[in-house]
């Protein structure tokens, strides 16, 4: 998944001047929104522009999935923990081998267009989603099922599609009767259950195989506590409304949601300050400090799945050594950073594991800690050319440029190596070049949970399968070690002992440090006082479905 | 005065050819990979990426892609961007706003920018004259970003006189981004009409018409502004053009969905298709406007005729 959400910053930081003033509004709001929460109402909630149409196999960053999400309901749902819950669409998902794998579907779930959700719903739409000429964004997460590779354009050096896919439809996908389907997996993967509540795995009403290009800009038809009242409109918003047949037991408390897109986060802000928007995901840097105090607790907050980490280049030899790596993540404070930079934005990363997860451990990671004698004499052992600077890389115009200076000062202060900063690249150049071993050293990248497992910290980003350009491993680290503890939690027979596996896969990655854990992220949002319940999920989205209005 | 016309109607041919293409070749020249940034922290899938650069002809060289998409243009075809969605859609639903929007700011000009520079004109050197030069000195010189935030702010916010963004509210919704995006150029304006004014005020032809004992109200409107207003229709002329391309960041503060913002966001992920598609929009009104100066002209002073 993609985080696009914070670069409105730079600009907002920008008219810093124009933003002091808003610091001394809103003294009238004591925060606790009186009134009484009732059904029905309707409020509004502030998006940025999604990258793609509303289908939810081709919605893979957080705005778009914000609609999604109360559009669709999947198999199952997550809890406020992350725990999976049957309150989907799943009967039950079973399996004996953990390749092979009943899903059963429950009677009376409906498509907003009236037609039943059956087992072909949900196989049709994942065989569409991965067909590679769809081009549809989460066509990956179906690379563990039989048959995906078929459903592969050949494609020759240059990158040139030369010849259709073998194949339309995954054998691993079996339609046994209109609530029953199975899906066979390459290998044993423990977790599946946990993964299809993800975006990909929802089904896709019939009307919309007919044309899926017209569909796709059409009005969604999904199986969620809210349908949509029309197209998304580019730029503007879309306006959902209540699914009075909703089969599902969160039902919808609002009576229609207005969603708007915003391409400033200062914009969004001031207008929820003037009680113009109800609900606002995105905060501007500047406006945190004073948002508690203005909003009292209609400001909320909770940690996200967000990562931020510092890749090694594990393949530039000046950093192949483990020690450097070691050394180098010892000698950063980042509490300090936490502190000084991002009031409170951020926390100090301690595992590569998220703490929305289960399976997260604080302090699992020992060269996560400031230890400026040790640091240098690990440095020293490994024989570090200190004479050269480090270069540290981020991308332009996402405001990385304060932390990641902030990384240098304290390396030069804590081992007396010089830094310089590689900050002018767009994403459009910098994660080619994260592809083709272009860093010269550390990097800047981060990572925001599809799924809550330990599995999508760890697989997706350091397992040698995930080398570019099959995946995210961009500090090219392969260790089997590592890959098979993985792949033991992966065919785990219980979900303690897989969490247990990753966990031992997790210490070999903390040992081996390809990346350094450097922040995880914390959501925070404010609302007006026409709404309450406004709960922030695991996925750092705003449950839409549970939010009421004020009578 | 039709010879005339067609004939600048004609050089907008090239002149469209060459725009289109400069803009091409610059979204080309633009560094990176637009379908790698689609994909963000998890790249996508090998046959999914090859499957769009495909589609979107990135294979291609730069030649070949302009060529394939004049040949999609002459069937009307715009191209669509990595949405799926018709460029001309986009243009259809955001050349109106942004229309309104050029309409609003244009008024403003007219309204403030001429009375403001006619008055102060008349009364050179008097109260009103220097209040015009001090506000319009400082207008000027206040970048139209803090000025967004400011209104949006004070007349927002905190007196609430105005939506703080958005277009829900109709024309209303447009008076304040409009002003705005307005600002600088009705500074302009009222210092042109107040120099082209007071100039012309002491030209020979109007102390003739002094002299003749017509009312200082019919030398005024009649004899002078007329002739002072040449200069002016000229800018605002042009500025209509200008302005149509110029909000970006007016659309951005106010968010309204317009043309601007479209072009912003088209840059930022490198979609040719779209960039090309309405800034060639904007490079036609630039000209048609103008063209429409040209012919006002002959209108407003009959000593220029284009025969």
């Amino acid at each position: 998944m993609k985080l696009s959400k914070r670069r409105g910053a730079l600009v907002a930081g920008g008219v810093a001047a124009a933003m002091v003033l808003t610091a001394c509004g809103g003294s009238d709001d004591n925060g606790g929104g009186g009134g009484t929460a009732a059904e029905g109402g309707s409020f509004s909630l502030a998006i940025n522009n999604p990258e793609n149409p509303l289908v939810p196999g081709n919605t893979t960053e957080t705005e778009g999935s914000q609609v999604v999400k109360a559009l669709w309901t999947g198999l199952i749902q997550y809890g406020e923990d992350g725990e999976v819950e049957y309150t989907g669409i799943a009967e039950s998902i079973e399996s004996d081998d953990n390749t092979t794998w009943t899903i059963t579907l429950k009677d009376g779930w409906t498509f907003h267009d009236g037609t039943p959700v059956t087992a072909s719903s949900f196989v049709d739409a994942w065989n569409y989603t991965a067909y590679s000429p769809n081009a549809q964004g989460a066509s990956y997460f179906f690379s563990n099922i039989v048959g995906y590779d078929e459903l592969q354009a050949e494609t020759d050096d240059e990158g040139n599609v030369v010849a259709d896919p073998a194949a339309t439809e995954m054998t691993g996908l079996q339609v046994v009767d209109d609530q029953t389907f199975t899906v066979t997996l390459n290998g044993p993967f423990a977790q599946f259950p946990v993964t299809v509540g993800y975006n990909a795995f929802f089904p896709m009403a019939e009307s919309f195989f007919e044309d899926p290009e017209a569909a796709a800009l059409d009005t969604p038809v999904g199986t969620g506590p809210f349908q949509a009242e029309g197209p998304f409109e580019e730029g503007v918003g879309i306006t959902l409304s209540k699914y009075e047949d909703y089969a599902g037991e969160d039902e919808a408390q609002a009576e229609t949601v207005d969603v708007r897109v915003y391409s400033e986060i200062s914009t969004s802000y001031t207008d929820v300050q003037g009680g113009n928007l109800d609900v606002v995901k995105d905060i501007p840097a500047d406006a945190i400090t004073t948002a508690p105090s203005e909003f009292g607790d209609r400001f909320i907050q909770r940690p996200s799945s967000s990562f931020t980490y510092l890749g090694m280049p594990t393949y530039v030899e000046r950093y192949s050594d483990p020690r450097v790596r070691q050394a180098i993540s010892m000698a950063i404070d980042r509490e300090a950073i936490t502190e000084a930079i991002f009031n409170g934005t951020f926390t100090p990363a301690t595992d590569a594991i998220a703490p929305v997860v289960d399976g997260y451990r604080e302090g699992a990671c020992e060269y996560c800690e400031l230890d400026v004698e040790r640091a240098n004499q690990l440095l020293d052992e490994a024989g570090f050319d200190r004479s050269q600077p480090i270069e540290l890389w981020f991308n332009a115009g996402a405001s990385h440029d304060a932390w990641v200076e902030a990384v240098g000062n304290q390396l030069r202060e804590n081992l007396g190596v010089e830094y310089s900063l590689q900050g002018n690249l767009e994403f459009a150049q910098y994660l080619p070049l994260a592809d083709d071993q272009g860093f010269t050293g550390p990097f800047r990248l981060g990572w925001a949970m599809d799924y809550p497992s330990p599995q999508n910290y760890l697989e997706p980003l350091y397992s040698t399968a995930a080398l570019p350009p099959n995946g995210s491993n961009t500090a090219f680290y392969s260790n089997p070690e590592f890959d098979e503890l993985v792949a033991q939690g992966n065919r785990a027979e219980s979900n303690e002992q897989a969490i247990d596996f990753y966990q031992q896969a997790d210490d070999v990655l903390l040992e081996d440090m390809p990346i350094l854990p450097m922040f995880f992220g914390v959501e925070q949002i404010v609302h007006s006082e026409n709404v309450s319940n406004v709960v922030i999920d695991v996925f750092g989205q705003i449950d839409v479905a549970g939010v009421t209005v004020n009578g | 005065m039709g010879r005339y016309i067609a004939r600048r109607l004609l050089l907008t041919i090239p002149v469209l050819f060459g725009a289109t293409f400069l803009i091409f070749a610059m979204v080309y020249a633009l560094p990176g990979d637009p379908i790698r940034a689609l994909s963000g922290d998890r790249p996508l899938a090998p046959a999914v990426i090859a499957q769009l650069r495909d589609e979107f002809n990135l294979n291609d060289p730069l030649l070949v892609q302009y060529f394939k998409y004049l040949v999609d243009l002459a069937h009307f075809d715009f191209g669509t961007d990595f949405r799926g969605r018709p460029v001309l859609d986009t243009i259809e639903q955001r050349l109106p706003v942004t229309a309104r929007l050029t309409l609003v700011a244009v008024a403003f000009e007219v309204l403030i920018g001429v009375v403001a520079g006619v008055l102060a004109g008349i009364r050179r050197n008097g109260f009103f004259d220097n209040l015009v030069l001090v506000s319009t000195t400082l207008i000027v010189s206040v970048p139209i970003l803090v000025l967004g935030f400011l209104a949006q702010y004070v007349l927002g916010l905190r007196l609430g006189w105005f939506p703080i963004s958005g277009i829900n509210e109709g024309w209303y919704s447009y008076l304040l981004p409009g002003l705005v995006l307005a600002a600088g150029s009705v500074a302009y304006v009222a210092r042109l009409t107040r120099t082209s004014m007071s100039e012309n005020l002491r030209a020979d032809y109007v102390r003739t018409a002094r002299a003749k004992g017509l009312t200082p109200r019919t030398v005024v409107v009649r004899h002078t502004l007329r002739n002072s207003l040449i200069p002016v229709v000229t800018f605002i002329g042009a500025d209509v053009g200008t302005l149509m391309g110029g909000a970006i960041v007016t659309e951005g503060v106010f968010n309204i969905p317009g043309l601007g913002r479209a072009v912003f966001d088209a840059i930022r992920a490198q979609e040719g298709a779209v960039v090309v598609g309405i800034v060639t929009l904007l490079v036609f009104f630039f000209i048609f406007f103008n063209l429409v100066v040209d012919v006002l002209y002959a209108v407003l002073d009959p000593r220029i005729r284009y025969d």
